[in-house]
């Protein structure tokens, strides 16, 4: 670099003439109408090659990579109960404040405290997946690879611990959802086990109106839990 | 007694049933064909649930709905409007557009018996004067559609759109003159005729063969005067505030229907002026080279007679094949070029394309006063 030019910038400088080609109009217009003509019959005959790359999405739908926090659930014991502790980990973890959970005593000295109500409210929930990292023992998973469902009222939003439970995970559903049916049908029948109910007292019951079809009726709580 | 009439009513039916049967899916193909084009899938989900199935045939139930949402959408209009005029304005936007078709020959005459009844529903001797008399109309219906919606806007959309259509009239019957030279007429179906001759004995004597420049100068004028993309500048689907601005439901349909026609009818043109118009290659009628009757008599001394019927469908077929390439032709055109500027689109009509014309209007003069 000289002494002249140091210190100044140098700029290239780009012509906007049009050259001889670009006067006559129709050899660029003949070479604009190859690449629309290209991309035109590749996209109907090309089959694989084709360039265009939409997804009809109702119809055909892209799996979410695997890491996808989807729609929570809650993962159930060999027995069918959830492995949900009631240790409020998820709970105070969670930055949105929607998991709402009361606990209940079982008779069982190995596991002491089961969820007699956990609700979340999917409305309110960021999809952080704090809860997941927080639990202790694995009961509460994203994994399930879909979204939270469309609903109508705010009620419908809020999953109890049944829809939690139904809901599979992705490898599950893709398996046609076996485990659900393997699981014992609920008894009715209290097990004679000796229940005390913790928190607000308001619980037993779910807030939501939306229950999913494959637990439609069933009861909630200790009825559920059988050994 | 002449029963001419009724054939006239048939061939009327045809050239209708072309036009406004191909002016529906023509909306079709140009979102197809863009979607196409840009990577996209376009429109394929209207349809029609029938038998708990939905049939939607590529999408080309869209044009019905369209249709559907166009007749039943409201009119509105502003009060101050000129309402005759207003009202007036879409239709003699159509009109033009609708029966500049009728010169354009689809077919050979056919002879039945005595009778000759040809596939054109006027044989007019200054057929080709028709076509200019009459498209040239179309500019009333636009610049009344500016000035009658009482609205600026539309006021200087009109005012664009009918210098542009006025200024590119020129070179449209400028390029067309040395085609008439060539052929010797005005008329259309006999020009049809004087491009089956063989140039030296194995080209085809179509236009594009014989008049290169001027088929360049009146593709780009035709769609200049059909207001398409790349000179789209008086409408501007996208962006600009065009002369039909106020129009609502079907009287904006009539505008938008009139676009597609002339499409067609500029489609139907450039068949007929340049590409030989019915006429097949090498396929001749009976009498040429020892014919009996219609049949192939290829250069290299081949010869296929396929008989009359079979001749009259091929040719038939062979417009229909051509027209719709052209209008094939014109969408694409439209999606691959970007529009030009007020000032380019008067460059370019006055100072380049006319010259052009006149130019090729000269040579041509001079070589055919060479030949004879």
């Amino acid at each position: 670099m000289t002494e002249a030019t140091k210190g100044t910038i140098r700029i290239k400088k780009v012509s906007h003439d049009m050259d001889v080609q670009d006067r006559l109009f129709v050899p660029a217009i003949v070479s604009g109408l190859g690449a629309t003509v290209r991309h035109f019959f590749k996209n109907i005959f090309g089959g694989e090659a084709k360039y265009s790359m939409t997804i009809q999405y109702p119809d055909v739908k892209v799996e979410y990579p695997q890491r996808f926090r989807g729609q929570h659930r809650l993962v159930p014991r060999e027995d069918g109960a959830p492995r949900c502790v009631a240790c409020f980990m998820c709970q105070t973890a969670c930055p949105a404040r929607c998991i709402h959970i009361v606990a209940g005593e079982t008779e069982d000295d190995r596991i002491e405290k089961y969820p007699a109500v956990f609700e979340i409210d999917e409305l309110r929930c960021v999809m952080c997946g704090l809860c997941v990292e927080a639990c202790p023992c694995d009961a509460i998973r994203m994994d399930s690879g879909i979204h939270p469902k469309p609903v109508y009222t705010h009620e419908e939003g809020t999953f109890a611990k049944n829809n939690l439970l139904a809901v599979l995970g992705r490898e599950e559903a893709k398996a046609g959802g076996g485990r659900s049916k393997a699981a014992p049908p609920p008894t009715a029948a209290g097990t004679g086990r000796k229940v005390r109910e913790h928190g607000d007292g308001g619980a037993g019951g779910s807030a939501g109106g939306y229950e999913h079809p494959k637990t439609k009726g069933q009861p909630i709580g200790p009825n559920r839990y059988s050994h | 007694m002449d029963y001419s009439f009724l054939w006239n009513l048939v061939t009327i039916v045809i050239m209708f049933a072309i036009l406004v049967g191909l002016a529906g899916p023509l909306t079709w193909a140009e979102r197809r064909q863009s979607a196409m084009i840009q990577d996209r899938v376009g429109p394929n989900r209207a349809g029609i649930d029938l038998f708990g199935k939905r049939i939607t045939v590529l999408g080309l139930m869209h044009p019905v709905a369209d249709a559907i949402k166009m007749i039943t959408k409201e009119d509105t209009m502003n009060i101050r409007v000129d309402r005759l005029l207003y009202n007036l304005a879409p239709i003699i936007s159509l009109m033009p557009a609708l029966v500049t078709f009728a010169v354009v020959p689809f077919g050979p005459d056919i002879h039945w018996g005595d009778a000759v009844l040809p596939l054109q529903v006027a044989r007019l001797d200054a057929g080709a004067l028709y076509v200019f008399a009459v498209s040239s109309l179309a500019v009333f219906g636009v610049t009344l559609a500016g000035y009658a919606s009482a609205s600026r806007l539309a006021m200087m959309g009109g005012l664009r759109a009918s210098a542009q259509m006025i200024s590119y009239e020129v070179t449209m019957g400028l390029s067309i003159m040395g085609l008439f030279l060539v052929y010797g007429t005005l008329e259309p179906y006999a020009m049809v005729l004087e491009q089956g001759e063989l140039l030296g004995g194995w080209l085809p004597g179509w236009g594009i063969i014989r008049q290169p420049v001027a088929f360049i100068l009146f593709l780009t004028a035709a769609i200049a005067e059909n207001k398409r993309v790349p000179f789209d500048l008086a409408e501007g689907e996208s962006e600009i505030v065009g002369y039909f601005v106020e129009y609502s439901g079907m009287k904006f349909g009539m505008f938008f229907m009139a676009e597609y026609i002339e499409v067609i009818v500029v489609a139907g043109l450039l068949t007929t002026y340049f590409f030989g118009g019915w006429q097949v290659p090498y396929l001749m009628d009976a009498g040429y080279a020892g014919l009996s009757t219609a049949g192939f008599v290829f250069p290299g001394g081949g010869v296929w007679e396929i008989g009359e019927v079979a001749a009259t469908v091929l040719r038939v077929g062979a417009f229909l094949f051509k027209l719709l390439f052209f209008l094939w032709f014109q969408l694409m055109i439209r999606w691959t070029l970007p529009r030009f500027r007020y000032d380019q689109v008067m460059n370019l009509g006055w100072r380049k394309l006319l010259p052009l014309s006149l130019l090729n209007l000269v040579i041509t003069a001079a070589v055919v006063l060479m030949i004879h």
